[in-house]
């Protein structure tokens, strides 16, 4: 940090003494630095974050939350016990450490420390989490319009509650059948647009509760036993009408499988349709999240940066938590070569926090290729200011399509190449020169586009006349079908909700040709 | 801000997950723990390799893109050679890692297969059952100490010093405050006398000065310091001293088929996995026998043939010589378990009992017996009349709620056979 040398050095004279000294914290500890990053996260960065609760917890307590997702409560699911004994299988055997902190989108921002941590490193969580993530989740357009921060926490109270009753009225093992078969389809069971309201997850838990209390208080067994209830003669004409009208209600097609189940499925019952939206609204909580990983590591890891360094300046810390910080940071930012064993994809923290970093010094101190190519911000001086406007109005995708520079490509040396299943061998397309540049740089951003990463599939058709059957296509790029084993446990699945068979048709996106076709009836 | 301390609450949230999760995965731990059974030899099936679980049952399926169809781009970094137009080999395997990224929310994580270590399996293994009469030996335990590692002290006797770690700590000690090298100061007085042959006095005058800093330096900051030294520390436990000693006794006599052999084996097997839960350390004796009994080593005992008559009597009274011998019963838990077809000479059977009464059961704290069959029916049918071993220990059986005997035919009864021997609850005869 040459650059903030000598004002550093003015400042250290009226610095005030460090915030702590050793490795060990305490709350006044923890409340002293709180203010001093909140001080220059607020003034001095310009973060606007919803109020934090730090929570402090142990490690076993941390991998009870990876169990969950990162949710501080959760319904009960074996599928959660998996992924708790996969995580303490690796975190027993040392293969992997465990995060310093989890940060949770809601209102107030929950913020999960471990005890084991030195004060340093609960600083840098502070930092990192409490600010960084924090700010990201209250400003970025995605998580403001798909996610529904002040009811987030009641909302899943209420679905641990309702699963646990379904559980104690229809026995634990039917209600996993429909999480389990809901649990496949849920990467499914977003709307990708916004075409309907925002959701307000207070409401919802209002909405259940009500339905409930409405059934339970106009319930009559003598309904059941009424013959043939429901099952009137219709004139043909009139069903004709009425199957136009229900397949023009449906909305087809509907890209957003665990909706028209949960809306339309004809056999399922309603404490049924109930566990499906949950695990849907749940899945939609989490959709914002994965369009902007990259970003939002990035902005968490530039602001804990940016603060530590700051703290770092102003003499609130001392030479060993800095050497301790910057330890830290180095391997979170480390991004192995792709022939390296350790190589698992770009480290969304690595290019993050470059980017971050990058585009600050595009502001500040561009080179004349920076005004070619990014002639609204270069040298504008105001890095922050076009870093919170980034972090508000982009995701991964397009982040990455605006502002991935020829110097971030060539610093990571990023190269792409193109995988034709027909072809012997890989081909690499473009390399890191004048040629590759824009390239590469669609390429990543179309790797970070989420809509192309998950197969498209939407309904398009249910027999609604004859055996009911639903319909799915998915439409195929690029020649790229879809894993065939999963593809059929997760039909299974479907047509376990349906209630009738399930038909898949994979059809070529360009040519409309149905290249395969897969069927299955319903369990039962 | 809030700070909440949450490390007060109750802990294992994920517990009934886990519980959840196990249970589902039950019916696949079971069958590999049962292939694994079927491929080892007796004393290696309990610490043996881990048993890997495939994700069958416990997949969690989503649609998503097959890597071997259609034409799929990566941008990855760390271009080191390659420009525009080369190609690269497909990484072996076909599912060209490169640059394919998993999914972010973890959910790839499917191609993992749950390991279940050894104690975990075998928990699950023997979950129900229960060695009986444990408690009457376990009263006379005696307590040794054992010493268990646990990390490093300061101070301790030279006997444990650790070396690594002390010249560990020495080395950054002295790199961190700079202690001049041998090499350094050896090429330093070198210089000098360079200087001096050349006769440039003055600097070999400002060497001979650095030198001596040096010199100084290299005093002060010894090569080890006692601040340095680190000793291995052990904590010292207690263990109960759990010691058994499993006999097994088998009838080799030519009556006896490959088949029946293999069906005995897998009883023995299992005995022994069992019994090495529970106790620190497992000494295994066979005895077989056909009109003479003979202690053997494992090879022989299941694989040799031998010809012969059939006193059954004679390896009750090897067992007991042994026993006396080496396995003292104030020190030694003691299993047997016996597995023979049946056949006994007729004029022996009244001995047999005797012996087992009087002076086998008394040492014991289990003793089995197994008749296998060939499962061609025979005796199982029940119609059939028993055997003579069968009826004369059917006499001591009702004496007797340690000794119990169980017919097996068929590979797959063998567990359940187990399972009811030791089951919960008491043994019933």
């Amino acid at each position: 940090m040459p650059d903030t040398h000598s004002a550093s050095a003015a400042m250290r004279l009226e610095a005030a003494t460090p915030l702590f000294s050793g490795p060990n914290w305490d709350y006044t500890g923890l409340r002293r630095v709180y203010d001093a990053v909140e001080r220059i996260a607020l003034d001095e960065l310009g973060l606007d974050v919803y109020p934090v609760q730090v929570e402090v917890i142990t490690s076993e307590q941390m991998l009870d939350a990876y169990a969950s997702v990162g949710l501080p409560l959760m319904y009960r699911h074996w599928s959660f016990g998996k992924r708790f004994a996969y995580h303490e299988t690796l975190y027993r055997k040392g293969l992997q450490g465990l995060a310093y902190e989890i940060v949770i989108n809601s209102n107030p921002c929950i913020c999960y420390i471990m005890e084991e941590n030195s004060m340093t490193m609960q600083t840098l969580v502070i930092a990192h989490a409490a600010f960084g993530h924090n700010h990201f989740f209250k400003n970025n357009y995605l998580f403001r319009q798909w996610t529904d921060a002040n009811g987030i926490l009641d909302y899943l109270s209420f679905a641990r509650d309702y699963v646990q009753k379904c559980e104690e009225r229809h026995g634990a093992e039917a209600v996993e059948r429909v999480l389990d078969a809901a649990h496949a389809l849920k990467d499914h069971g977003v709307n990708r647009y916004a075409h309907r309201t925002k959701p307000n997850l207070a409401e919802e838990r209002r909405r259940a509760e009500e339905w409930r209390a409405h059934s339970e208080a106009t319930y009559n067994d003598l309904w059941r036993t009424v013959p043939g209830a429901g099952k009137d003669k219709e004139d043909p004409d009139a069903a004709e009408a009425r199957l136009q009208e229900i397949k023009r209600e449906l909305g087809l097609p509907e890209e957003n499988l665990l909706y028209l189940i949960e809306k339309r499925a004809p056999r399922l019952e309603d404490w049924q349709r109930e566990l499906v939206r949950i695990v849907r609204l749940i899945s939609q909580y989490f959709y914002p999240q994965k369009q902007t990983q990259m970003m939002n590591e990035g902005c968490a890891t530039f602001c804990h940066y940016e603060i530590m360094r700051r703290l770092h300046d102003k003499g609130l810390i001392t030479e060993g938590s800095m050497l301790e910080f910057l330890h830290s940071h180095s391997s979170v930012v480390f991004q192995p070569d792709f022939d390296d064993p350790r190589f698992s994809g770009l480290n969304p923290y690595a290019l993050g926090f470059a980017m971050m970093s990058d585009i600050r010094r595009i502001c500040e101190e561009p080179t004349d290729e920076d005004r070619e190519w990014f002639p609204d911000i270069a040298g504008s001086g105001d890095g922050y200011g076009v870093l919170r406007h980034a972090w508000a109005n982009y995701r991964d995708e397009s982040f990455v399509l605006q502002y991935l520079s020829p110097a971030m490509i060539r610093r990571f040396r990023l190269f792409h190449v193109s995988d034709d299943s027909t072809k012997p061998a890989l081909k690499v397309e473009a390399i890191h020169d004048d040629v590759g540049y824009r390239k590469i740089r669609s390429a990543l951003s179309r790797q970070y586009d989420l809509s192309r990463r998950e197969p498209d599939i939407q309904v398009v058709d249910v027999d609604l006349r004859g055996d009911r059957c639903l319909i799915l296509a998915h439409y195929v790029h690029n020649g790229v079908l879809l894993e065939e084993k999963s593809c059929r446990a997760v039909i299974r699945h479907a047509a376990t909700l349906w209630g009738y068979s399930v038909k898949l048709l994979e059809v070529d996106a360009a040519t409309d040709k149905t290249l395969k076709t897969y069927e299955v009836a319903p369990p039962g | 801000m809030n700070i909440v301390d949450r490390r007060p609450n109750p802990k294992g949230k994920s517990l009934s997950n886990r519980q959840r999760f196990l249970a589902r995965a039950r019916a696949e731990v079971k069958s590999a723990v049962q292939d694994a059974l079927r491929k080892r030899k007796v004393a290696d099936v309990g610490h043996g390799e881990k048993v890997a679980i495939p994700t069958r049952g416990i997949a969690e399926p989503s649609f998503h893109h097959s890597r071997r169809t259609g034409r799929a781009e990566h941008v990855v970094p760390g271009n080191k050679e390659y420009v525009r137009g080369d190609e690269i080999p497909r990484p072996t395997g076909g599912e060209g890692r490169s640059g394919s990224q998993g999914s972010p929310d973890g959910s790839g994580e499917d191609a993992f297969e749950f390991t279940l270590s050894k104690e975990e399996f075998l928990d699950m293994f023997f979950e129900d059952l229960e060695l009986p009469d444990l408690v009457k030996k376990s009263l006379k335990e005696t307590f040794a100490v054992d010493l268990q590692r646990a990390g490093y002290t300061v101070t301790g006797s030279p006997a444990n010093l650790s070396i690594r770690r002390t010249m560990r700590n020495s080395m950054a000690r002295r790199i961190s405050l700079r202690r001049p090298k041998a090499w350094e100061l050896e090429a330093m007085r070198e210089a000098i006398d360079k200087a001096r042959a050349r006769g440039a006095e003055e600097e070999a005058e400002r060497l001979l000065r650095e030198l001596e800093r040096l010199e100084h330096r290299s005093k002060i900051i010894p090569y080890i310091d006692p601040l340095d030294v680190r000793y291995n520390r052990f904590d010292r436990v207690p263990r109960p001293n759990t010691e058994a000693v499993m006999f097994c006794l088998m009838d080799v006599s030519g009556s006896m088929t490959e088949a029946m052999k293999d069906l005995a084996k897998r009883f023995f097997m299992l005995l022994h996995v069992f019994l090495i839960r529970r106790y620190r350390h497992v000494d295994i004796v066979f005895i077989r026998h056909t009109s003479t009994a003979e202690e053997v080593d494992e090879e022989t005992f299941f694989y040799s043939r031998e010809t012969g008559g059939t006193v059954v009597s004679t390896a009750l009274e090897k067992m007991l010589e042994i026993a006396r011998a080496r396995y003292p019963t104030d020190r030694w838990n003691i299993y047997a378990a016996q597995a023979s077809d049946g056949d006994n000479y007729g004029a022996d059977s009244g001995r047999c009992v005797t012996l087992l009464g009087g002076e086998v059961l008394p040492i014991c704290q289990y003793f089995a017996y197994v008749e296998v069959g060939d499962g061609m029916g025979g005796s199982l049918t029940g119609l059939s009349r028993d055997s003579d071993l069968w009826r004369a220990y059917g006499e001591v059986a009702p004496a007797h709620s340690h000794f119990v005997m169980r017919r097996v035919s068929d590979p797959s009864q063998i567990f359940s056979v187990f399972h009811e021997l030791f089951s919960k609850g008491g043994v019933r005869a």
